[in-house]
C-alpha cells in the first residue's frame, strides 16, 4: 500500500463515530501483550511516576534507618559498612532514580496533553527510556541487595572508588548502572526536545507553552549535553578498576580531580535539571488557584533558560576545597552567586501572582506556595556556600546536607506532591481527599522543617557529613534527636499521601474534565483522557485556551471542538519549531515489543560487562542489533519507504 | 462570543518526505549528545596533559604515515556517502548502490588500518594516563565507526531492495548525516592526538 506523499487534512467537529474510530486506532490491546507493547505516553508516564515513587519510598526508608543510627551518640543500629552503603544508596536512589524520573513521568504524561498532540514525538523511544530506567534501577539494587551496594557516597570520589581502596564489585555495580541509566536519560531527553519543537498544536508558538514545558525542555537540553560527562567518568572509572588504565591514578599521570570535574560538569547542571521542571509545575499550578494568569510569564520563561545557561558554569563550587587556583574559583563563585538572580525573579513572579490573585486554598496550593518559602531558605544557604571562604568553613558539614535537602525536598518533592494533588484527577478521574490532604501537607511541612532547619546548626557546630556516629560530648546530640523526630514525622506525612491515594482511587469524588477550572489544554479533555488525547487537533491562539472568554483576550479564540480529524492511521500534526504552523502529518508507530527487547539486550550487555563475560556480551549485543533492525526497518505504510515492487 | 480560529492547512506532507521528518531531528539530537561525549574525552586529554607537563605524550612525534592517509580516506568516504545520497535523490540507483558500497568499504578499511595502528603503537593501554586516553578516545571513535559501517551496510541493503525514492528517503539522509558526524569528530581526535604534540603540547 502506498501512502500519498501529501494530502489536505480534513477539518471537522468532535463526533461520536469519529471518537470510536480513533479509539480503535489508538487503544493498546488488553492484558500482558498491551502491557509489554504499549507506546501510549500516558501509560508510560504513569509507570515512570509509580516506579519513581517506589524509589522515593525505598530511599526514604534508608534515610530513616540512618536517622535511627544518628538519633543518639554512639548507637549501634548500623555498622560503618552498612552506613556507608545506606548513605550512598540513599543519595543514588533519590537523586537518580527518583528526582529526575518522577519529573520525566509527569512531563511524559502531560506534555502531549498540554501541547495539543496525540503522543510524544518518538513513542517507542519513550517506552525504551522507561524500560532502561527500570533495568538500571534493578541493576543498582542488585548490587545493594547482594551486599555489594556502592559505598563511597553518591559523588563517588576517587581514590576511594578505585580498586586498591575498594576491591569489591560495589563500585562496578554503580559505574555500569549509571551508564545504563544515562542511556535512558539521553534518549528521553532527545524525545522531549523534539516533542517540544515539533508536535505542538497549531498556533501554540513558543511564547504560548506552559512553563512546565519550558522547564522540562531546558532541563533536557542540559541532560542531552551533560549526561555523557558522567557516563564517561563512570566508564573510565570502570576501566581503571578492571583493565589497569590510569585515568584517575596520579602515579601514572592520571588525576583525581579529573573525576571531580567530569562528575560535577554533569552534576551541577543536573541539579537544575531536577528542579526546573518542578518549578514549572508551580508556575503552571499556582496561578490556577490564584484565579489569574502567572505574572511575568516571559520573564519566568527567560529565567528558566538563564538558570540553565548559568548552570553550566557553576560546577567548580563543589570543588572549592580542592586547592584550585583563586582566579578560576572566583569565576565559578561569581557565576554561582549570579544564578540567584533568575531564581529570585521567579520567586517574585510567584509572590506577585498570589498577591494580585484571589487565592483558593487547596492542598495543591499549599504545596506550591510553601515551596516558595523552602526554595528561598535553600536558595539562601546555597548563596552562602557560593562564597569561597564561607564554603571552606561549611563544606562536608551537615550545613551542606541541610542545604541540599531544602533544595531537593523543597523544590522537587513539595511541588511534585502538589502536582499529584493537582493532576491526580486528570490521571484517574477522581479527586484526592482535601481534608486528608491538609493533614498530609501540615505533617510533611512541619516534619520537614523540624528535621532539616536545625540541621543547619548541626553543620555550623561542625558535625561532618557521612560519619556513622558521634561522641556524646560534641554538643550534637539534641539537634540530631530533633532531626530524627522530624524525619519520622515526614515519613508519617508520606504515609498519609499513600493513604489518600489508595482511598481516593476507590471513593474519591468524580472529577470531571476540569475540576479546578484551569486554563490549559489538558483540562479540555475527559479525565482520564482517551487513548488518542484529542478527538480533533485543537488550534491555539493564547496561553490560556480555556480562559480566553473571561480574560477578554482580543482577536480570535482557540478552537477546541473543531480541528484536524487525522483519522487515517495513528496520526498527529507536526508543526514548525517556533511559530507552530502546520508543517506535516506525522505517522505514529503502532505498539511494539522492540523497545522492551532492546532494553533487555542492553541490560544483558551491562550484566556481561559486570561479570566480564564475553558470550553473554555477544548474546546481548545480538539481541540489541535484532531489536534495532526491526525497530528501524522502513515501513511503507508509515511513508518511510516506497512499497516493494512486485 | 469571539470568533474561533481553526487551522486549515492546505496540502501537507504525509510522513517523512525528503529530510523533513522527526527521524532527522532524532539523529541530530543523538549527534549533539555524542559530540559532547567526544568533547569530554578531549577535555580529559588536555586537562591531564596540561597538569602532567613535559614528557606526558609517549610519542613526541606521533607517526603520520598511516594516520594521515587514513584520515583523508575517512574524509573522502564522507564525500562518497554524499554522492551516494545524491544518487537516491537523482533516482540513479546504480550510483547510490556503488556509493554506499564504496563508503562501506572505505569505512571498513579505515577501521582495519586503525586496528593495525593500535597494534603498532609502542605503548599499551595500562602504560600511563596518556596511553589509556589514547586507546579510550580512539576506541570510542572506533565503536562509532563500526556502528556507522553497520548503518551503511543496512542502507546498502535497503537501497538494493529499492526502498527509496527522492521523497521517501529519510533513513538514507539520517544515516549519511550520522556518517558525516563520525568523520568530522575524527578530525578533532586526529588533530588532538596526532597534531598537537607537534605544536609542543604535553611533549
Amino acid at each position: 500500500m502506498r501512502v500519498a506523499d501529501a494530502r489536505t487534512p480534513l477539518v471537522g467537529h468532535v463526533s461520536g463515530a469519529h471518537a470510536v474510530r480513533l479509539a480503535t486506532l489508538w487503544e493498546s490491546p488488553p492484558g500482558l501483550k498491551g502491557f509489554i507493547t504499549t507506546v501510549d505516553h500516558k501509560k508510560i508516564g504513569l509507570r515512570y511516576i509509580i516506579t519513581a515513587f517506589i524509589f522515593l519510598l525505598i530511599g526514604g526508608l534508608e534515610a530513616l534507618l540512618m536517622r535511627l543510627q544518628l538519633a543518639g551518640p554512639e548507637l549501634r543500629v548500623l555498622n560503618p559498612e552498612q552506613y556507608d552503603q545506606l548513605f550512598t544508596m540513599h543519595g543514588v536512589t533519590l537523586i537518580f532514580l527518583y528526582a529526575s524520573p518522577i519529573l520525566s513521568g509527569f512531563s511524559n504524561y502531560l506534555w502531549p496533553l498540554v501541547l495539543g498532540s496525540r503522543d510524544m514525538a518518538f513513542p517507542r523511544l519513550n517506552a525504551l527510556s522507561y524500560w532502561i530506567y527500570l533495568a538500571s534501577g534493578l541493576f543498582l539494587y542488585a548490587g545493594f541487595l547482594t551486599g555489594h551496594g556502592p559505598n563511597d557516597g553518591w559523588f563517588n570520589y576517587t581514590p576511594y572508588a578505585l580498586r586498591d581502596y575498594n576491591p569489591g564489585p560495589n563500585e562496578d555495580y554503580y559505574s555500569l548502572g549509571m551508564i545504563l541509566l544515562g542511556i535512558s536519560t539521553t534518549v528521553g531527553a532527545a524525545n522531549f526536545i523534539v516533542t517540544a519543537f515539533r508536535t505542538r498544536a497549531p498556533g501554540m508558538s513558543l511564547n504560548r507553552v506552559p512553563i512546565l514545558v519550558w522547564g522540562t525542555l531546558t532541563a533536557n537540553v542540559a541532560n542531552l549535553i551533560v549526561v555523557p560527562s558522567v557516563s564517561l567518568a563512570f566508564f573510565l572509572l570502570w576501566c581503571d578498576r578492571q583493565f589497569g588504565t590510569h585515568f584517575y591514578d596520579p602515579a601514572f599521570g592520571g588525576h583525581h580531580l579529573l573525576w571531580q570535574h567530569l562528575f560535577w560538569i554533569f552534576g551541577h547542571p543536573w541539579v537544575y535539571a531536577i528542579v526546573l521542571p518542578a518549578m514549572g509545575m508551580v508556575s503552571d499550578g499556582l496561578p490556577v488557584f490564584c484565579r489569574r494568569p502567572l505574572v511575568a510569564y516571559a520573564l519566568v520563561a527567560a529565567a528558566t533558560v538563564a538558570t540553565m545557561v548559568l548552570g553550566f558554569g557553576v560546577w567548580v563550587h563543589h570543588m572549592f576545597a580542592t586547592g584550585l587556583p583563586g582566579l578560576g574559583m572566583s569565576f565559578f563563585s561569581g557565576a554561582s552567586i549570579l544564578i540567584t538572580v533568575p531564581s529570585a525573579l521567579t520567586v517574585f513572579a510567584w509572590l506577585a501572582t498570589i498577591w494580585y490573585g484571589r487565592p483558593v486554598i487547596t492542598t495543591a496550593f499549599l504545596f506550591f506556595a510553601s515551596m516558595i518559602l523552602l526554595f528561598v531558605i535553600g536558595g539562601v544557604s546555597g548563596f552562602m556556600t557560593a562564597s569561597v571562604p564561607v564554603d571552606w568553613q561549611l563544606t562536608d558539614t551537615y550545613f551542606v546536607v541541610a542545604h541540599l535537602h531544602y533544595v531537593l525536598i523543597g523544590i522537587n518533592v513539595f511541588p511534585v506532591i502538589g502536582a499529584v494533588y493537582f493532576w491526580f484527577p486528570k490521571f484517574t478521574g477522581r479527586l484526592l481527599d482535601e481534608r486528608l490532604g491538609r493533614w498530609n501537607f501540615w505533617t510533611l511541612f512541619i516534619g520537614f522543617n523540624l528535621g532539616f532547619l536545625p540541621m543547619h546548626l548541626t553543620g555550623l557546630f561542625g558535625m561532618p557529613r557521612r560519619v556513622y556516629t558521634y561522641a556524646p560530648d560534641m554538643g550534637w546530640t539534641t539537634l540530631n534527636l530533633i532531626t530524627t523526630v522530624g524525619a519520622f514525622l515526614f515519613a508519617l506525612g508520606v504515609l498519609l499521601l499513600i493513604a489518600n491515594v489508595v482511598l481516593s482511587l476507590r471513593r474519591g469524588a468524580r472529577a470531571g474534565a476540569n475540576p479546578w477550572d484551569a486554563p490549559t489544554l489538558e483540562w479540555s479533555v475527559s479525565s482520564p483522557p482517551p487513548p488518542y488525547n484529542f478527538a480533533v487537533i485543537p488550534t491555539v491562539t493564547s496561553r490560556h485556551p480555556l480562559w480566553e472568554e473571561r480574560l477578554g483576550e482580543p482577536g480570535a479564540h482557540s478552537s477546541l471542538k473543531e480541528g484536524l480529524l487525522l483519522e487515517q492511521r495513528r496520526e498527529t500534526l507536526g508543526t514548525t519549531p517556533v511559530d507552530a504552523r502546520p508543517d506535516m502529518i506525522l505517522e505514529m508507530p503502532e505498539d511494539t515489543s522492540a523497545p522492551l527487547v532492546l532494553a533487555v539486550g542492553l541490560t544483558l550487555v551491562f550484566v556481561a560487562m559486570l561479570r566480564l563475560s564475553g558470550w553473554l556480551f555477544a548474546i546481548g549485543a545480538l539481541l540489541c542489533a535484532v531489536a534495532l533492525l526491526v525497530w528501524l526497518w522502513p515501513r511503507a505504510e508509515m511513508g518511510e519507504r516506497e512499497p516493494a515492487h512486485g | 462570543m469571539a470568533e474561533v480560529a481553526v487551522a486549515r492547512p492546505q496540502s501537507l506532507p504525509v510522513g517523512p518526505v525528503g529530510r523533513r521528518g522527526l527521524g532527522w531531528w532524532g539523529v541530530a539530537t543523538l549527534i549533539a549528545s555524542e559530540g559532547a561525549l567526544f568533547a569530554y574525552l578531549l577535555f580529559a586529554y588536555y586537562y591531564l596533559g596540561a597538569a602532567a607537563g613535559p614528557g606526558w605524550v609517549l610519542e613526541p612525534h606521533p607517526p603520520l604515515h598511516l594516520a594521515l592517509p587514513n584520515t583523508l580516506l575517512l574524509l573522502a568516504s564522507s564525500l562518497v556517502a554524499w554522492w551516494a545520497e545524491h544518487g537516491v535523490l537523482q533516482r540513479a540507483r546504480g550510483q547510490a548502490l556503488l556509493g554506499f558500497a564504496l563508503t562501506f568499504i572505505m569505512g571498513t578499511v579505515f577501521a582495519a588500518v586503525q586496528f593495525y595502528e593500535w597494534h603498532a603503537k609502542p605503548f599499551r593501554l595500562g602504560d600511563s594516563s596518556y596511553a589509556s586516553l589514547y586507546f579510550a578516545t580512539t576506541g570510542f571513535h572506533m565503536a562509532h565507526v563500526l556502528v556507522g559501517v553497520a548503518v551503511l551496510g543496512v542502507i546498502l541493503l535497503w537501497t538494493a531492495l529499492d526502498y527509496f525514492s527522492p521523497r521517501r528517503r529519510l533513513s538514507v539522509s539520517a544515516g549519511v548525516l550520522y556518517w558525516h558526524f563520525v568523520d568530522v569528530v575524527w578530525l578533532f581526535v586526529f588533530a588532538t592526538y596526532y597534531l598537537t604534540p607537534y605544536l609542543g603540547f604535553g611533549r
